[in-house]
């Protein structure tokens, strides 16, 4: 628990449980000018993807959930939970963040994954 | 040969058939039909779907107007035939009208078999037969209580599936030990009542009817053995009787039916006699498929000589209740010749039972797993020897030649060309295949519509689907004609099994209709919540993950992330409280921008989502609350100022505005809904392009509606004028009921106005005050539950985690990194 730890590939924080989510549905995580939308499926999956649609930067966190992906609200592109790519014809990525469980407790890295 | 006269009794499906043989032969005949009913040709196979709700009428139609103009044909509605002059070549009907023929075709097809027991003329006691009996017994079931259907034979149990559908109490009373004794053994015969007692349908077999009772109108029925069943409905579903007294009364032979030859022809050789009502070799038929083969010779004769010939097959039996599967072929009953070969699996609750003599198949039964019944159904026809596989025949073709694995295709693949794959249409694959490569067919629709191969009761569609896919390679592409990639299934079926299923959820709807993906997606999601709110008002909960955001927060999502807010203005009347609140809130969050909008009220443009709960609550406690600018629901009621300031008002437009937008809002349906209500003809309100709009005149309220002004641009329809207030209020409920009891989802008003017609809604609205009364009640009814304000409920804390974030880093004295647990 130090500072020294910020400066590492890992910095893990306590964001919550999974019961603070509504299932198909998502939280947000703001990390000074950054927000990250915490998503959790219909089968309790926790994913982390940075809230800003690489389209025109929409609010993911705002979008509806369904089958490992979300619906950007803003235009309707779809992008992967786990990898953060759009689908289908569309092209471009949202930066993930990597999630961990611990029973119910979720725990959110502050830095993006490769 | 020259131009003949084809006279044809009767209009059902195998008169229907063997015209289209006909017409396919021959273009020598002036064809005139006299229909007893006032119906095109439809088919009956699907009279249970469409009573339980599945299909609507225009679904089964088989041959339209269009048809029997296409070919010249003279069509009688409603004239039922009373005679037939054999001597002078014609016949005549009820209503006077005489026609002449050189070839004569008596078609009339059976009466249901109705027991005469006392009571059974009691209004009340109808028939399972024709679609007027569909309609009296969906008229029935909308008065709810108890239907007792007598006969538990094939369409005694789908009229009681039929009738549990639309939400009937029911009791099927059975005189033999066991259901459908003709078509099942006993075993199979016990599955399927437990199958339908567990449905909460009740099966009583052994039961003899005594009496019906009542005095005009059914009240019950009494068995031999005492007891009393109330009911409001009784079905007698016990049997048919060839319709034969016309062609008695003509001289004709008769037996149990009108006697035919193989080649259909009666005992006066210019009359031939098709379908239900023929009697062939010393047996009449009910199914469809022999009544088919029976079309397709009479035509075959009436075109020229030919030797074709009407030959006994056995006709595989299926139950049409949708989530019942079951299959019976041949004969079954015990036998010393017989050997059986059985496979029961309880918990799955599957029986096979296949049936042998001398090493040939000679029937089969199939109770949940009926794959097979097609293969088995060969091997009968075949009378191949079956030694070699006995072992693992009961296993399926699936299991033959080293267990091919269990690929649909290869199981299609290995059938034979004559195979029957549409058993009602008695269409073989080598047929379709043909078809599609002569034709050049690349549709299911073109398939129907070239071969009949599942145009009739579409058991077989996947099977026809797979002779595609075999045939056209990888050209073909099953359409995707689905509301989404979730489904095949469009809209308006969708609506359909939701309701006629009674299914009450999302995850409901997606396990009955065999979604295909596992949790939906942003198209279906929010169309199947809508409908489900719309279908189970006060019943089924809002799921909120399945709408947009706009519908979740309350606010409309702009392009930066931020949110605008606009409160009701009634009418769009405001007042000095309200706008010096609005400014207030304005001031007190830095709202960035203001501005009027289109439908007569004020925007606040760019708040922080965080802000919501705060500027509804002092938005609120100046007595304003949501304007749903973001629903698919009642947006704004634009209104002029009308008699109380302008020279020129009729009416106080302002007044029914406002009290039109307090009944309606809140209300969710398919689309956003706008209305006005201007106060003279030169329509300040704009009230021609709304969805509904309302016109003041001296002489009270002209309303129309279908109206846009979007993407698309089209003026309204005029629905009528009505003389007071209330009149319209309860004309906008109703229309707006039946709009969104019928609606696909994002389809405006005016599209759906398009889809169904403009005169049925006029009729259903405006003309027939008992309906347009009905729908206006269930829009009441479903108000008390809609009319919640939505901004309150999150001020007092509903919803909270939507606004704030879960966890806030980054602020200078954060120390909060933290390992999770391994």
């Amino acid at each position: 628990m130090n500072a020294s730890v910020q400066n590492t590939d890992l910095d893990w924080r306590l964001i919550g449980t999974i019961d603070d989510i509504p299932a198909q549905g998502a939280r947000c995580v703001k990390n000074g000018e950054t927000t990250i939308a915490v998503f959790r499926t219909a089968d309790d999956r926790i994913f982390a993807l940075e809230d800003k649609c690489p389209h025109r930067n929409g609010p993911l966190s705002q979008g509806i959930v369904h089958d490992g992906c979300v619906t950007c609200p803003l235009h309707n592109w779809v992008i992967s939970l786990e990898t953060g790519t759009a689908q289908g014809a569309d092209e471009g990525r949202t930066a993930s963040f990597p999630v961990r469980l611990s029973g119910r407790d979720i725990y959110l890295n502050l830095k993006p994954g490769a | 040969m020259s131009r003949q006269r084809l006279v044809i009794i009767g209009n059902g499906m195998a008169p229907g058939r063997m015209l289209e043989h006909l017409f396919e032969a021959s273009d020598q005949f002036d064809v005139t039909i006299f229909n007893a009913e006032s119906r095109v040709n439809y088919d009956r196979i699907m009279l249970s779907p469409v009573l339980s709700g599945e299909k609507s009428f225009d679904d089964i139609v088989i041959h339209d107007d269009a048809w029997y103009a296409s070919h010249g044909i003279t069509l009688h509605r409603g004239q039922k035939v009373v005679s037939i002059d054999r001597d002078a070549q014609t016949v005549t009907s009820e209503g006077g009208i005489t026609a002449a023929y050189d070839k004569l075709v008596i078609a009339t097809g059976s009466n249901p078999f109705i027991i005469p027991v006392p009571g059974h003329k009691l209004s009340g006691v109808v028939a399972y037969r024709d679609l007027d009996d569909v309609q009296a017994m969906k008229r029935a079931a909308a008065l709810g209580g108890r239907a007792v259907v007598i006969g538990g034979g094939l369409l005694g149990l789908e009229a009681a599936a039929g009738l549990k559908a639309q939400g009937m109490e029911v009791t099927v009373l059975h005189l033999m030990p066991t259901l459908m004794e003709r078509q099942l053994d006993p075993a199979a015969g016990y599955l399927l009542q437990k199958e339908l007692e567990g449905r909460g349908i009740e099966v009583r077999c052994g039961a003899n009817t005594k009496q019906i009772l009542g005095d005009t109108q059914v009240e019950g029925v009494e068995l031999e053995d005492g007891t009393v069943i109330e009911a409001s409905l009784v079905v007698m579903a016990v049997g048919i009787r060839p319709n034969v007294q016309l062609a008695q009364e003509a001289g004709l032979d008769v037996g149990r039916g009108i006697v035919t030859g193989t080649d259909m022809k009666t005992s006066d050789a210019n009359i031939y006699s098709v379908g239900e009502c023929a009697e062939v070799d010393g047996r009449v038929y009910g199914l469809v498929a022999p009544l088919y083969t029976m079309a397709k010779v009479a035509a075959a004769h009436l075109a020229g000589a030919t030797d074709a010939a009407f030959a006994h097959a056995e006709t595989p039996t299926k139950l049409k209740v949708t989530g019942v599967n079951l299959y019976s072929v041949g004969e079954f009953g015990d036998g010393p010749e017989l050997e059986d070969v059985v496979l029961r699996d309880a918990k799955r609750g599957t029986y096979k039972r296949v049936i042998l003599k001398d090493n040939k198949v000679v029937g089969a039964v199939l109770y949940g797993d009926v794959a097979d019944g097609m293969w088995y159904n060969e091997l009968l026809k075949s009378a191949d020897c079956v030694e070699a596989m006995r072992e693992t025949l009961i296993f399926g073709q699936a299991h033959q030649g080293g267990g091919a694995a269990a690929d649909p295709l290869a199981a299609i693949s290995n059938l034979s060309d004559d195979a029957e794959i549409c058993g009602c249409n008695g269409i073989c694959k080598g047929q379709i295949v043909n078809a599609i490569k002569d034709k050049g067919l690349t549709s299911l629709a073109e398939v129907r519509a070239h071969t009949k191969a599942s145009a009739s009761c579409g058991t077989c569609t996947g099977l026809v689907e797979g002779v595609m896919a075999l045939t056209l390679g990888d050209t073909f592409a099953k359409k995707a004609e689905g509301m989404c990639g979730c489904t095949d299934l469009g809209h308006g079926d969708v609506r359909r099994l939701i309701v006629a299923k009674g299914l009450k959820s999302i995850p409901a709807v997606m396990q009955e209709l065999e979604w295909k993906s596992s949790g939906g997606c942003a198209k279906c999601r929010p169309a199947l919540n809508y409908y489900l709110l719309s279908d189970w008002p006060g019943e089924y909960v809002d799921d909120q993950q399945s709408r947009f955001i706009n519908e979740r927060v309350h606010a409309n999502i702009q392009k930066d992330g931020t949110y605008s807010v606009v409160p009701r203005m009634w009418g769009g009347m405001t007042t000095s409280d309200e706008l010096r609140a609005i400014a207030d809130v304005v001031d007190k969050f830095n709202i960035p921008d203001v501005k009027v909008t289109g439908g007569q009220r004020i925007d606040l443009l760019g708040v922080k989502k965080e802000d919501l709960p705060a500027v509804w609550k002092d938005l609120n406690d100046a007595g304003m609350i949501s304007g749903h600018a973001y629903s698919k629901g009642l947006r704004t009621v634009k209104t002029c100022v009308g008699s109380t300031w302008c020279r020129f008002g009729t009416q106080d437009s302002t007044g029914l505005g406002i009290k039109l937008e307090k009944f309606m809002w809140g209300s969710w349906t398919p689309a956003k809904v706008k209305l006005a209500v201007t106060g003279c003809p030169r329509n300040c309100a704009e009230a021609t392009c709304k969805d509904i709009g309302v016109i003041c005149v001296d002489s009270g309220y002209q309303i129309v509606y279908g109206g846009a002004a979007g993407l698309h641009i089209q003026g309204t329809t005029e629905l009528g004028t009505v003389k007071t207030e209330d009149e319209v209020i309860e004309i906008a409920g109703a229309m707006t009921q039946m709009y969104r009891e019928q609606g696909f989802y994002l389809e405006r008003i005016y599209k759906w106005a398009d889809r169904v017609g403009y005169d049925t809604v006029k009729s259903v609205i405006f003309d027939d005050l008992e309906s347009r009364r009905a729908y206006y009640e269930r829009f009441v009814y479903s108000q008390q539950f809609a009319q919640v304000d939505p901004w309150s409920e999150r001020v007092s804390g509903v919803d909270k985690h939507e606004f704030n974030p879960m966890a806030v880093f980054g602020l200078p004295n954060d120390t909060t990194v933290q390992e999770p647990a391994e």
